[in-house]
């Protein structure tokens, strides 16, 4: 049985309970895409990219009287340590569903009548909280785009290893711990869009996870501003 | 009066809601307004405005735009204008109320690839734009350089009162003909072109820039 916390509070990669692992996001990266982010988090590399609001292509899937948001998330047959087939799993396939679902609610949809945004995100790299990074890549991407959003949504994770809450778990703490806690944010407006739990947490465990991740997104949000504000804002300051 | 300038991200809070109608792109929660995209907001005492620099073009009724021509059939040619719909030219718009099928070709007039200037007649939410090229000044472009500019930044390169779309066209020695959905065509001199489509990209990175006006005249100063 791995240890995952040393006598010191330390975890294996050496950060403390509450510390995130480094993030970095570069926001317009394909030139095709409408609006497109890239996004390191911890060993995580992904890339999101929106395109639309565009015509609908199969026709009967139009709405009247707002756009459609199609998501889908790919794990790249080499994200993983072992080779991941490429066509869709289970797994993938809910992810893309929770990722829709956590964009809907931040879209203003209506917008956009007859219409439809197609958001792809691929994983290059995976090492845990994948989902969350996802979703941060795509709140860059959708803003890069300039689709009408209510505010950013950032995500990040929380969960209990070794009997202890700790933040941002990675592929190993995932695996091994006893609980895991996505949570995606929207801080202006202090609004959760996504919250899954998987593990067995008691009621003061769940609050603290809870605001633990809360943390966590508002400390990925400062480092998404800048990152938008990089990249439309920087040329002033040369 | 102050006027405060900010640079602001989608859910940025920009003040109290003014009374009466909200400014375009913005929302309002409770007496608090919030933006929708990221651009420039201007607070003068009561009066808020937001300028977005990102987004893609909605149609409006009467806004001029340029597209080209992707399909064509027995009664209309569909138009791609840049936008997330495409428009529709009804062929009696060109060939009249006497138009039919079997007399008239709609390949004669505008044939798949070529793009032309036209005026938005009617949009709603819920059908696509129609066109009209019946007034003066529209129809085919027969020539000049196409370039595409983000829609939101249009007005920065028509400028005050045509100001700096002016500069550009004497002092490329050029013609721009700007549609609001972004589509520019800059008719003129191979050099004066290029200067130009540099004019017109340098505005697409710096539309939020205070000295634009400046940088662009020393761009064109400079030459090819």
């Amino acid at each position: 049985m791995i240890k995952l916390i040393d006598e010191n509070g330390l975890r294996l990669d050496g950060r403390k309970f509450d510390e995130l692992r480094p993030v970095r996001i570069e926001v317009g990266v394909i030139k095709n895409a409408n609006g497109s982010a890239y996004i390191e988090h911890g060993k995580n590399k992904i890339i999101a990219a929106v395109y639309g609001p565009r015509e609908v292509h199969p026709k009967h899937l139009l709405i009247p009287d707002r756009a459609i948001i199609r998501c889908r998330y790919h794990m790249s047959p080499f994200s993983t340590d072992e080779r991941k087939p490429p066509q869709p799993t289970r797994r993938e396939i809910e992810i893309s569903l929770v990722l829709r679902r956590a964009m809907e609610c931040v879209l203003f949809l209506e917008d956009y009548p007859r219409s439809i945004i197609d958001v792809y995100v691929e994983v290059l790299q995976s090492d845990g909280g994948s989902r969350c990074a996802s979703i941060t890549a795509i709140s860059a991407a959708l803003a890069d785009s300039g689709i009408s959003m209510r505010d950013l949504i950032v995500g990040c994770a929380s969960g209990k290893a070794d009997g202890q809450i700790i933040l941002d778990l990675s592929d190993i703490e995932d695996k091994e711990g006893e609980g895991d806690m996505p949570v995606a944010y929207m801080p202006n407006l202090d609004k959760i869009t996504l919250l899954q739990f998987d593990g067995i947490f008691s009621e003061y465990e769940f609050k603290k996870a809870l605001d633990l991740a809360i943390m966590g997104n508002k400390k990925i949000y400062e480092i998404l501003r800048k990152a938008l504000m990089e990249k439309y804002f920087k040329t002033e300051e040369k | 009066m102050t006027v405060v300038r900010s640079k602001v991200l989608p859910g940025d809070c920009i003040g109290e809601a003014p009374p009466g109608p909200i400014p375009a792109n913005t929302y309002k929660i409770g007496n608090k307004l919030y933006t929708l995209k990221i651009g420039l907001a201007e607070v003068e005492e009561k009066e808020v405005k937001f300028i977005p620099l990102a987004g893609p073009y909605i149609p409006r009724i009467n806004d001029f735009v340029i597209g080209t021509v992707i399909d064509l059939n027995a009664f209309t040619w569909d138009v791609d204008i840049n936008s997330l719909y495409t428009a529709h030219l009804p062929s009696q718009d060109v060939f009249g109320r006497n138009f039919s099928p079997t007399s008239h070709s709609l390949s004669e007039q505008f044939k798949v690839g070529d793009m032309l200037t036209a005026k938005i007649v009617a949009y709603d939410r819920t059908r696509d734009p129609l066109l009209t090229v019946r007034e003066p000044g529209l129809g085919k472009v027969v020539r000049g350089e196409p370039v595409v500019l983000s829609p939101s930044k249009v007005p920065r390169l028509i400028g005050k009162k045509g100001s700096m779309a002016k500069i550009i066209e004497s002092k490329s020695k050029t013609k721009l003909i700007i549609g609001q959905n972004g589509v520019i065509i800059v008719q003129g001199p191979p050099d004066g072109i290029v200067l130009a489509i540099k004019a017109i990209h340098l505005i697409e990175e710096k539309a939020h820039v205070a000295s634009l006006t400046n940088m662009i005249n020393e761009l064109l100063s400079k030459g090819v």
